[in-house]
């Protein structure tokens, strides 16, 4: 489904992912890993197509598109979902219009008939009971005084809604509680099928407890150092990212780092 | 002073005579003196130049370089032209002025509660009403002021309205000012007059609308007065050509705990100026007075409001939002005045503007004079761009850039409208907005 091959991107002229590959295939979950500012953010947002950052090298095929070719709406519509680290408050559009909007631009893409208002509701329905939201919350303005907790659960539900092939959550764990957590872990597994796929971009392994992954990869210094399954974030947890740190010393040094630490 | 502007003004001065010789019998009318003091008021004043504070950052040479006349045929539009004007699924009265005068043919007046009147202002002088001659040019100043002064001594037509004690209008009344000019340079100066008495309630829209691409000068004077308890809600509509210039001055009086608010909504004219005053002259007052502006090419809107909170206990709230493209300006001036004996007011104001363009320009300048001690005002102001954070979120989302900018601009509007209460008064603004930006 997707396919990064030495990707080279940066901002304002600093080149923070240096050559990253990685292969998702169609049903798989992935979790990227790594301490902060080691790039797993900007490749999450590289992904999605925000404006100021710079591919100096490398491709993205993500089925069968060059990726990095479409502009940001057009990946959306192709399937790729971003969850934000930081949700974006957007004072008087409501949930709905939000949805709704994007919804029917996505199917218009697609060449399929618009959805009419019936036909949104019941579907927008059937997706809030995934993420626990409240009905009233449809009114609201996006994100607008949203919690931490509530604004993470809204990403969800948008992606309930939008149905991705491939989902990229970028830190949806962070700043939730345990509850929160749960909701929101519950929600994307239920969202797991054999056709889409799932990208986990994350500092901590608690998340893992809940989704668990097929791959986790460790992010160092914008390069995967480190691959496995998931046993490999039990292992970041017990050693912290100490242990992965050292081997930019060497360049190939992430197996033998491995070796010593034991 | 520039001989062009001498020249310009004794032009005004001469088209009088034969604005005179058409009054049709209205020299006889008890207010035809008054006509003739703004006269020799507006020989005496001189044209505002950016030298004054109150014109600083708004030239009006432009306006002066055409020899605007009034326009002395009547006229009638096309069915359809209305029809295009008005709210959706609504039966509300309808008072129709074309070129500045009553078109009966246009109107449709419902049938109003007991005593209440709606009429074109030209047949209440004529009839000697009570109450217009009780209030009319009592608080618009034609002394000091040469635009109100020419409106003025031109009072001919526009609309007068009087909501007696008790009585309440459930629909709105909208009344529309259309200005088809031809290659004629057509100066209207609608008059209007709105009195609402003890305990009554009305809503009233003034709605400006022209020909694009006419040339044409619009001056309008409306004063509204709100006696104790009465609640009047008042909606701008100033869709005008954009060649235009609309110059306009609305005075409101308040008394004891009546309640007013003010939208306008702009989107139109090269030129446009904005006097918007309104005073409490007891205590217990609430007063709003919002604003929207959304301007492109060379437009230039001013807004001047006056805030003046004479007696204590009032509650003002006052939020103007402006979108600027291209090369457009915008000014606001938003002064409040709270008097020593205005204790326990309450005034809030913001002003935000966003631009579009590198080359457009805001200037925003609130103007606080506070001489009480026990109150509470606040004022703000932002200047911005487009929120790219918001845009790249709902493009991420699918939504594509032209709809992704519509719809955070309708969202940026829609914030001043929120507080209409009239649902179909609202969804026409909506229209204005989603035209505007959603092309």
């Amino acid at each position: 489904m997707l396919e990064i091959k030495n990707l080279h991107a940066g901002i304002e002229g600093n080149e923070i992912l240096k050559g990253i590959d990685l292969k998702v295939n169609a049903g798989e979950v992935h979790a990227i890993m790594g301490p902060n500012g080691s790039g797993k953010s900007t490749l999450a947002q590289v992904l999605a197509g925000r404006e100021g950052y710079v591919v100096t090298e490398g491709e993205v095929t993500y089925n069968g598109k060059k990726l990095l070719d479409l502009a940001t709406e057009d990946r959306a519509r192709e399937g790729v979902f971003l969850a934000f680290q930081y949700p974006v408050e957007i004072p008087g559009v409501s949930n709905t219009n939000l949805l709704k909007t994007a919804l029917n631009e996505i199917r218009k893409y697609r060449g399929e008939e618009e959805l009419d208002t019936m036909e949104f509701l019941s579907l927008i329905k059937e997706k809030m009971k995934l993420v626990e939201l409240d009905q009233k919350f449809l009114s609201r303005s996006v994100n607008e005084g949203f919690s931490g907790g509530e604004k993470k659960r809204n990403e969800i539900f948008q992606m309930a809604v939008l149905q991705p092939k491939l989902a990229i959550l970028d830190e949806t764990d962070s700043g939730l509680d345990i509850d929160a957590l749960k909701i929101v872990a519950n929600g994307v597994n239920k969202l797991r099928s054999k056709d889409n796929a799932t990208i986990l971009v994350t500092h901590y392994q608690r998340l893992l407890n809940y989704i668990v992954p097929d791959f986790v990869h460790v992010l160092y210094n914008g390069k995967i150092v480190k691959s496995g399954g998931k046993e490999l974030a039990f292992k970041l947890e017990e050693l912290g990212y100490d242990w992965v740190k050292a081997p930019s010393n060497s360049p190939k040094g992430g197996e033998k780092n491995l070796v010593a630490s034991h | 002073m520039n001989r062009e502007i001498v020249e310009i003004k004794d032009w005004y001065i001469s088209s009088f005579g034969e604005f005179e010789k058409k009054l049709n019998g209205g020299k006889e009318s008890s207010i035809h003196h008054k006509r003739k003091d703004a006269l020799s008021n507006f020989s005496r004043l001189e044209f505002p130049t950016i030298k004054d504070e109150e014109w600083k950052y708004t030239s009006i040479a432009p306006l002066l370089k055409f020899n605007f006349v009034p326009s002395y045929e009547k006229k009638i539009v096309s069915e359809e032209l209305i029809k295009s004007l008005l709210f959706d699924e609504m039966e509300h009265s309808l008072i129709v002025f074309v070129n500045g005068r009553y078109s009966a043919e246009n109107s449709i007046l419902l049938n109003m509660p007991e005593g209440v009147i709606v009429d074109s202002i030209a047949n209440q002088i004529k009839k000697n009403n009570e109450v217009l001659l009780n209030h009319f040019g009592k608080y618009a100043d034609h002394q000091n002021h040469i635009f109100t002064a020419l409106s003025t001594a031109y009072t001919d037509d526009g609309a007068f309205i009087y909501v007696p004690a008790g009585k309440i209008v459930e629909e709105p009344i909208h009344i529309i000012f259309i200005t088809d000019s031809g290659n004629e340079k057509i100066l209207t100066q609608p008059r209007n007059l709105f009195v609402a008495g003890k305990n009554s309630q009305a809503t009233i829209i003034e709605h400006y609308v022209g020909n694009e691409g006419e040339i044409y000068f619009t001056n309008s004077v409306t004063e509204i007065v709100a006696e104790e308890n009465a609640v009047v809600d008042h909606i701008k509509l100033q869709e005008e050509s954009k060649k235009a210039f609309h110059i306009a001055r609305m005075e409101v009086d308040q008394e004891r705990r009546s309640n007013f608010s003010s939208h306008l909504i702009s989107t139109g004219a090269d030129l446009t100026r904005n006097d918007f005053n309104a005073r409490f002259n007891d205590e217990g007052g609430e007063c709003t007075l919002n604003g929207l502006y959304m301007i492109d090419g060379t437009q230039l809107f001013d807004a001047h409001t006056l805030m003046d909170h004479a007696k204590p206990h009032c509650n003002s709230h006052e939020h103007y939002k402006g979108i600027l493209d291209d090369k457009s300006r915008g000014v606001f001036n938003g002064k409040i005045i709270v008097r020593q004996d205005a204790q326990k007011t309450n005034a809030f104001q913001e002003n935000n503007s966003i631009l579009l363009s590198d080359e457009a320009l805001v200037n925003t300048k609130p103007q606080l004079e506070i001489f009480a001690d026990d109150v509470k005002c606040s004022h703000g102001a932002t200047i911005g761009q487009m929120d790219d954070e918001a845009k790249f979120y709902l493009k991420s989302r699918g939504i594509g850039e032209e709809a992704s900018k519509g719809i955070l601009l309708h969202a940026f509007a829609s914030d001043v409208i929120t507080s209409i209460k009239i649902e179909s008064v609202r969804n026409y603004i909506e229209k204005i907005i989603t035209e505007k930006f959603n092309q």
